[in-house]
């Protein structure tokens, strides 16, 4: 046995290179927070793995995917349990990234000399974002039929080649059989390819550079000075890679892959919506929890900024990660970098938030919305029957609510009365206002009048 | 003994010339290799912007099954769909029956980010559910973030067939 792996060794040169790559030294009391990026790697290997066992059994067809993805989830063997591997792998993975490089900016790992290290991760995330976006887009039902529409009329924003950009996502006028046979070679074959390629780059990287070492207040990056310094550290407290930092990866990532796989067994997949039928129109797309944020982002921004966010938001996000490692000497402590740790603060809240109001999407119209009960209207005159009757089947109810019936894209109006006039209430109602239609060309005078009697007594 | 064979004068080195023409020429044809095999994938990816859809009328149901003044969902097939599509190759829009011989056909696309308003018949208001957009029976915009008013399709009777013209989602 040990003649055989010293032939092999003799003509690969592997054992050693990997001995070398498992012994290097690397900084001592690196810690917990270097895990993050083997995690993320994990969760890649993971989607890679079950994604290819998905791709086994899913047609990619526009016509016969969803029907393909119901047979996986429904009766094959497992297939349930690797759709949700494969959701909640795609979400650990989105998540440790997004970890990872708020942790390198926070501690400055970009800096001189790991400057190409940062741009080879920055690609990653955008390409670990276009993975997720992508994979969301197969699970083929009437959600991911929208979302390549809205994904479409959001290219389409951008100016001049913006009708191109979305005919291209599009592949065609409309959605059709040649939509989803892209998108899937996008997912599976094109972006797992370059991912696989930065992901070589990136570690290439580490061996070259080592691991930065823990940031320490007053230890500036100087380029001149830097490689002499860190080699000399490494070799006064050095430490091998395996086991001495190593076991913290192999711990966590085994804890990242058994939370992937209880939620996968727990929580499942993502159910399937209706089918794709584009000509079904109870439909309420949203994407997955990873972007809804940039959906509520969409939801909220001021009419006037929407294109320019649109457009500008990616660019600005890109141009940021492009020229972060512009700046790559001086101090790494994120005490002397205060304006670093806002940042990552002000992302990460910014996204919480916007996540929120994207889950509770206040801004969408209720149409579930039901008739007000009588519960809620007590001892109802017939004048309150009918402006009850009226609030419900004029549209009201969609955005506003009564005693919690209703939508919450408007004012609440249990107690309006209380806070407006008749008169102001007959003027709303007939003028609207920019986020509310102009019921004088909907609504009689004499309904407007009902109405507004039923208004003014919510109180 | 054998006779030795006759010693063979070992190549001249290539002269820098000769060098910098033979590295020039790998790195050409390595290039012609690249562009053989790049430019035919680039082309088909880009495909789509090239192929122009043709429009074609397709039949939604005979007039008289539409009453005057409603407006109803109906769905008909793209103009070429693909053999695979499936239900995909659906679309939809809103028609209206305005009198004995016209209607109006409206996209069920929100000019705000594409996804498909729904009608309120008695409110007369069109609702998208994504983010609140709102317009009029006449598709004009009444609140929320819609740009613009819905698009109308092109619609037509042929022997008492009501007919809508396919278009592409109104994007942009």
């Amino acid at each position: 046995m040990r003649r055989l792996l010293a032939w092999l060794d003799d003509r690969s040169g592997l054992i050693t290179w990997l001995r070398h790559a498992l012994e290097h030294p690397v900084p001592p009391r690196t810690g917990w927070w270097y895990v993050f990026g083997s995690a993320t790697f994990i969760a890649f290997v993971l989607q890679v793995v079950t994604g290819i066992a998905l791709a086994t059994a899913y047609v990619p067809s526009s016509g016969q995917a969803y029907d393909s993805l119901r047979f996986i989830s429904e009766q094959a063997l497992l297939g349930r349990f690797l759709r949700g591997m494969h959701y909640f792998g795609a979400s650990a993975m989105v998540l440790l990234i997004g970890i990872h490089v708020s942790r390198t900016y926070w501690m400055a790992a970009y800096k001189f000399p790991r400057e190409l290290s940062w741009l080879s991760g920055a690609v990653l995330l955008l390409l670990t974002l276009a993975l997720a976006f992508t994979g969301q887009l197969l699970r083929w039902d009437q959600n991911a039929v929208w979302s390549v529409i809205v994904g479409a009329a959001q290219a389409g924003r951008m100016p001049i080649v913006g009708g191109e950009l979305a005919r291209f996502l599009l592949a065609g006028d409309t959605i059709g059989g040649a939509t989803l046979s892209r998108f899937f070679a996008f997912h599976v074959f094109f972006i797992p390819a370059l991912v696989f390629a930065l992901v070589g780059l990136h570690l290439m990287l580490v061996l070259r550079h080592g691991i930065s070492e823990r940031p320490r207040d007053g230890e500036p990056v100087d380029p001149a000075t830097y490689r002499d310094r860190y080699q000399e550290m490494l070799k006064r407290e050095g430490v091998p890679f395996w086991p001495d930092a190593a076991w913290r990866d192999v711990v966590f990532g085994a804890a990242t892959v058994a939370t992937v796989a209880l939620l996968a067994i727990v929580v499942g997949p993502p159910a399937l919506g209706s089918p794709p039928d584009p000509s079904i129109l109870e439909a309420y797309p949203r994407p997955d929890w990873y972007l809804l944020w940039y959906f509520a982002v969409l939801a909220m921004a001021p009419e006037h900024l929407e294109s320019i966010i649109i457009i500008l938001g990616p660019l600005v996000f890109g141009a940021f990660l492009l020229l972060v490692p512009v700046f790559n000497r001086g101090e790494r402590s994120v005490r002397r970098r205060p304006w670093a740790a806002l940042v990552v603060v002000f992302i990460w809240t910014t996204i919480a938030a916007f996540w929120y109001a994207g889950e509770r999407a206040e801004w969408s119209p209720d149409f579930s919305a039901k008739p007000l009960p009588a519960s809620v209207l007590g001892n109802a005159t017939p004048e309150d029957m009918e402006g009850a009757r009226l609030f419900h089947s004029k549209g009201c109810e969609y955005c506003h609510a009564i005693a919690g019936y209703g939508g919450k894209r408007g004012p609440d109006l249990t107690a309006v009365g209380g806070r407006m006039t008749h008169d102001q209430i007959v003027a709303r109602i007939t003028n609207g206002s920019p986020s509310m239609p102009a019921y004088t060309r909907i609504l009689r005078p004499d309904e407007v009048q009902v109405l507004a009697e039923f208004l003014v007594r919510r109180r | 003994m054998e006779p030795e064979p006759p010693a063979t004068p070992p190549p001249p080195p290539p002269t820098p010339e000769r060098r910098r023409f033979l590295s020039r020429l790998s790195i050409g044809l390595s290039a012609a290799i690249a562009a053989v095999m790049g430019v035919p994938v680039v082309g088909f990816l880009l495909s789509p912007l090239t192929r122009r859809t043709p429009r074609v009328w397709r039949p939604v149901g005979r007039v008289d099954g539409f009453k005057v003044g409603e407006t109803v969902n109906v769905a008909f097939e793209d103009a070429s769909p693909l053999p695979w599509a499936g239900v995909t190759a659906r679309t939809a829009a809103w028609l209206r029956r305005d009198d004995e011989s016209h209607f109006t056909a409206y996209s069920v696309h929100c000019t705000h980010l594409g996804c498909p308003v729904r009608w309120v018949a008695d409110a007369g208001l069109f609702l998208c559910p994504c983010h609140g957009g709102v317009y009029y029976a006449d598709g004009t915009v009444s609140a929320g973030p819609p740009p613009r008013a819905l698009p109308q399709y092109p619609v037509r009777v042929n022997n008492g067939q009501v007919e809508i013209q396919t278009s592409p989602i109104p994007i942009a």
